[in-house]
């Protein structure tokens, strides 16, 4: 039977390969090749770029572009106002670069660009990319915290108003959760985003063997497979909002905590 | 039982997480409408709030994923 031949491998769309003849550049004995997730960062990287100078023209009467930078840009300020406070106007251009990266990030890898040959590969769906990412809002926080406080940022695992018998029992659950953050801000990305990719692939398998077997069982499988990808096409296409939004949502709670303490 | 087999079995209850938290993410949502129904002008300013319960609910469900795909390819 063919459908068995034809066996589609869901987790192949993850694997990362050297591009254009790289594989073998190395510098102090690492391998540096340049890979397609690099590709996709440099693209999505030029994105954003051409995406916001296109909109950094400062007209009186912003054009249409100008309106659609303007809304992301009021849209991070006014959260880090609303978390923050004050002092959350210098983590702006942070949090704006880091939302809008991510964004364009999940929003490039469901480009379906198969179609015209072109793999897109969201490069947010690993764990390294997401990690590095948390690493570095995590350790904005602790910089900031330490900055600013001293040692005092200790403070943090102990709530206030805490009784004191309970203070052995809360500090270390506040400092478990304190340290678990990094990992749950790029678990949370990393994970949404390759369940989704997943997803579609398995139910696009569905749709071809579906298909390779027969008429009877392509129209009684493979199109109500097909209608819902779109209808999970759609979902993802939140999903890559509402992840870099809730990125960008944690990171600035979490530089409250570093600001203000509990 | 060989552990091959095990494993999977434990990939697949590891679902049940998943569908769990399903259920929370939907309570999330639910709770919320339901309070913005009663009280519209304060829904606008509590959707931050909002974000926060669901990446909490949904991050459970995800690490039950995360064991699925841990138990079967590593």
């Amino acid at each position: 039977m063919a459908a068995e031949q034809a066996k589609v491998d869901p987790m192949h769309q993850f694997t990362i390969e050297p591009m254009f003849g790289s594989e073998n550049w190395e510098l102090a004995g690492y391998n540096i090749a340049f890979t397609n997730s690099a590709l996709w960062m440099a693209i999505a990287a030029v994105a954003l770029w051409a995406f916001v100078l296109g909109g950094m023209k400062r007209q009186l009467v912003p054009g249409r572009w100008q309106m659609a930078v303007e809304t992301f840009t009021s849209f991070i300020d006014n959260m880090l106002q609303a978390n923050i406070g004050k002092a959350g106007r210098k983590y702006v251009p942070y949090v704006f670069s880091l939302f809008m990266f991510i964004l364009f990030a999940n929003l490039l890898g469901l480009l379906p660009l198969g179609v015209v040959g072109v793999h897109p590969f969201t490069f947010t769906s690993h764990f390294t990319v997401t990690g590095v990412l948390a690493v570095l809002s995590f350790s904005i926080v602790l910089i900031v915290g330490f900055w600013k406080h001293g040692l005092h940022f200790f403070s943090l695992f102990v709530p206030h108003g805490t009784p004191w018998p309970m203070i052995p029992v809360i500090a270390p659950i506040e400092f478990i959760s304190f340290m678990v953050r990094p990992f749950s801000l790029a678990l949370r990305l990393f994970v949404a985003m390759m369940a989704g990719h997943v997803l579609l692939e398995v139910l696009s398998s569905f749709v071809i063997s579906g298909m390779n077997a027969g008429p009877a069982y392509g129209v009684l499988i493979g199109v109500p497979s097909l209608l819902l990808m779109v209808g999970i096409c759609a979902l993802e296409v939140l999903v890559a909002g509402i992840q870099a939004y809730v990125f960008a949502l944690l990171t600035s709670l979490y530089i409250n905590d570093a600001e203000h303490l509990h | 039982m060989d552990a091959e087999a095990a494993k999977l079995l434990g990939a697949g209850l590891a679902a049940i997480g998943a569908g769990l938290a399903s259920i929370g993410v939907g309570n999330v949502f639910a709770k919320f409408l339901e309070g913005a129904l009663r009280n519209p002008g304060a829904a606008d300013a509590q959707q931050g709030r909002l974000f926060i319960g669901f990446a909490g609910a949904e991050l459970l469900g995800l690490l039950a994923f995360v064991i699925a795909a841990l138990l079967i390819f590593a």
